[in-house]
């Protein structure tokens, strides 16, 4: 590989005696965009702070931009920037005013004026924190992350909380910034979005890492099999989905069945027949290529959204 | 260096902003201060300015009451990490508290010395240097307090909780409300543990009795004030926590205990060997005229008549 800007090996972290991240290793080559996919809790938060110089890790090592976070955080915090999960600014903070005074904390600036056109807050200068929209606080997050041109950034669930189109938004904002050669790791919990925006994803759960690579490896190494999800009307009794036609796998989830085929229009049909057979009937049926989604399943055996 | 500038600049903004600050830094002074001028000194300028010093020292006093609640608010709403993630540094955080603070409350101090002159005709302020040395270092030590209960409380409301158990022993033992000469023997004996009485006393001695800043008893004030500013600024910066659920350690409350020894040490000195609450006692006698007790030696030469 080429040239790691970020390097963690076997990084351990604790609270009291909850393990939140439990040897989670990865590296971040320079200009890649890396997402940590997981659910609530996974770690991921915490694997990012630790990065960012904001806690101190309990085991493993760690480098960011040749700096160790822990004992370098003073430069290292030069050289980055950040958008933090379940932060603010003060209420009667103007936008103009935050990003005036973020920039002046750094040897390295950025003009405010053209963060502000970027961003589009131009007509929100003069507004106070506390009368910007979510979407609007969350563009001035990513606007203040880059007030010294920071070459590594960091976004901590960037579009968490916010409607599809301001979602939307912000993933235009980070292509940008992909194009832009920019090292970004982000953390989410929306497949959709590790999909769109990352070079390379690592899934994590309960604070380790149960997969890692680009989204495609990531999909094809789940058997590049058709997934076929079904509601009955009564249930079935275990086992008996997988002995039909073509079927990889099946297994039960929320109340319907996912069944991961390699030959769909088979399966479909074998589906129909067993459930007339056992005068069962199909409430919906679903059939979608394989997603990251489907990964996580595999791995964890739970949903994403759990 | 820059950092602490802009952080100054940012606070000063952001407590004009603020309705409550304007209530508790202006307007509570101010109320205090005519409750004292225009009622308990019914206006006579000899007493008005012996009431100055209390009024003054309740308004530098007032200081960590607003400090502590903002800081405590910047770290519940998650304000201070993000401040964290840039290379800003805890001192510039708690010294840029430390000097807005003083940067907003100097003007209502000055104002009560004006409306003291235009008002009440007050023509003589006393010793007007050891006064602003005294008035700073107050300010300064008690915004620093400010910042120790910030450390050491999780939630606003242990916050709002601790501050009162502070305030109601501060201005009631300290002869900011009731002179101290008013106060029974066992109650001066008390005070005389507290950093309030030095700001109270020291600054009655140098607004009413013109004592410079040589003297014995301004010494023993500023000098306790500036050890104790020192300590507690120190603390603040050990015990300063950026992350809302990070929860105050153990060890600061033996840290905390180490603030109060200073003054466990002052007070019992003062009490064996000190003169303050006679000092007090003849600067409140010297009120109700000399014939009924002899005008201390140092008693100042107004040419105001007393009462």
């Amino acid at each position: 590989m080429g040239n790691p800007i970020i390097q963690v090996e076997n990084l351990v972290k604790s609270y009291g005696n909850v393990q939140a991240v439990r040897g989670v290793s990865f590296s971040v080559e320079e200009g890649e965009v890396f997402g940590l996919l997981g659910p609530n809790g996974a770690g991921k938060t915490s694997t990012v702070e630790i990065l960012e110089g904001l806690r101190d890790l309990d085991g493993g090592r760690v480098s960011v931009c040749g700096l160790d976070p822990q004992r370098d955080s003073q430069s290292l915090k030069h050289e980055i920037g950040a958008a933090l999960q379940s932060t603010s600014l003060p209420d009667k903070l103007r936008v103009m005013e935050a990003l005036r005074l973020f920039s002046s904390f750094y040897k390295r600036h950025r003009n405010p004026e053209e963060l502000l056109k970027r961003f589009g807050l131009e007509e929100k200068r003069n507004a106070f924190y506390s009368q910007l929209s979510g979407g609007q606080k969350q563009r001035l997050a990513l606007a203040m992350a880059l007030v010294n041109d920071p070459k590594m950034l960091f976004f901590d669930e960037p579009t968490a909380g916010l409607d599809p189109q301001v979602r939307r938004e912000i993933y235009d904002i980070i292509e940008e910034l992909k194009r832009e050669k920019k090292t970004i790791v982000m953390t989410t919990h929306y497949i959709e979005e590790a999909e769109r925006l990352c070079d390379r994803v690592a899934i994590v759960d309960h604070g380790k890492v149960v997969a890692l690579g680009t989204p495609r490896e990531l999909k094809t190494r789940s058997g590049g099999s058709t997934r076929i999800e079904v509601r009955l009307a009564k249930p079935e009794p275990d086992g008996a989905l997988q002995k039909l036609d073509g079927v990889a796998d099946a297994r039960e989830l929320d109340g319907a069945y996912v069944i991961h085929s390699h030959r769909p229009p088979q399966t479909i049909v074998a589906i129909v027949k067993h459930l007339e057979a056992q005068g069962n009937e199909l409430v919906s049926l679903e059939i979608a290529s394989p997603s990251l989604e489907d990964v996580f399943i595999e791995m964890t055996g739970r949903r994403l959204r759990d | 260096m820059r950092n602490f500038a802009t952080l100054t600049r940012m606070r000063i903004q952001l407590t004009l902003r603020n309705k409550m600050f304007l209530f508790f830094t202006v307007l509570m002074p101010f109320a205090f201060f005519f409750l004292y001028a225009g009622v308990f000194a019914k206006g006579q300028p000899m007493v008005v300015k012996f009431f100055l010093g209390p009024v003054v020292a309740l308004t530098v006093m007032g200081s960590f009451w607003g400090l502590s609640a903002a800081l405590v608010m910047f770290r519940e709403q998650g304000i201070l990490r993000r401040f964290h993630v840039t290379p800003v540094t805890a001192s510039d955080m708690l010294a840029s508290s430390i000097v807005a603070n003083y940067i907003l409350m100097f003007p209502t101090v000055l104002l009560e010395f004006f409306f003291a002159r235009s008002i009440f005709h007050v023509t003589n302020f006393g010793d007007l240097l050891a006064t602003f040395i005294l008035i700073s270092i107050g300010t300064i030590s008690f915004a620093s307090l400010g910042l120790v209960v910030a450390s050491v409380t999780n939630t606003m409301q242990e916050t709002q909780v601790i501050n009162q158990l502070l305030w109601l022993p501060l201005i009631f033992l300290s002869g900011a409300t009731f002179p101290l000469a008013f106060l029974p023997h066992v109650v001066q004996n008390v005070s005389l543990f507290l950093p309030a009485t030095y700001l109270v006393q020291g600054l009655r001695r140098a607004i009413f009795e013109s004592a410079p800043i040589g003297d014995h008893n301004i010494l023993v004030s500023l000098g306790s004030l500036v050890f104790w500013a020192v300590l507690t600024f120190f603390l603040s910066a050990q015990l300063f926590r950026w992350e809302p659920e990070v929860k105050v350690p153990r060890k600061a409350k033996l840290l905390v205990i180490a603030t109060i020894i200073p003054f466990l040490l002052l007070g019992f000195w003062e009490n064996k060997y000190g003169d303050i609450p006679a000092q007090a006692q003849s600067a409140f006698d010297s009120l109700n005229g000399p014939q009924k007790t002899a005008p201390p030696p140092n008693s100042p030469k107004e040419p105001d008549s007393p009462k």
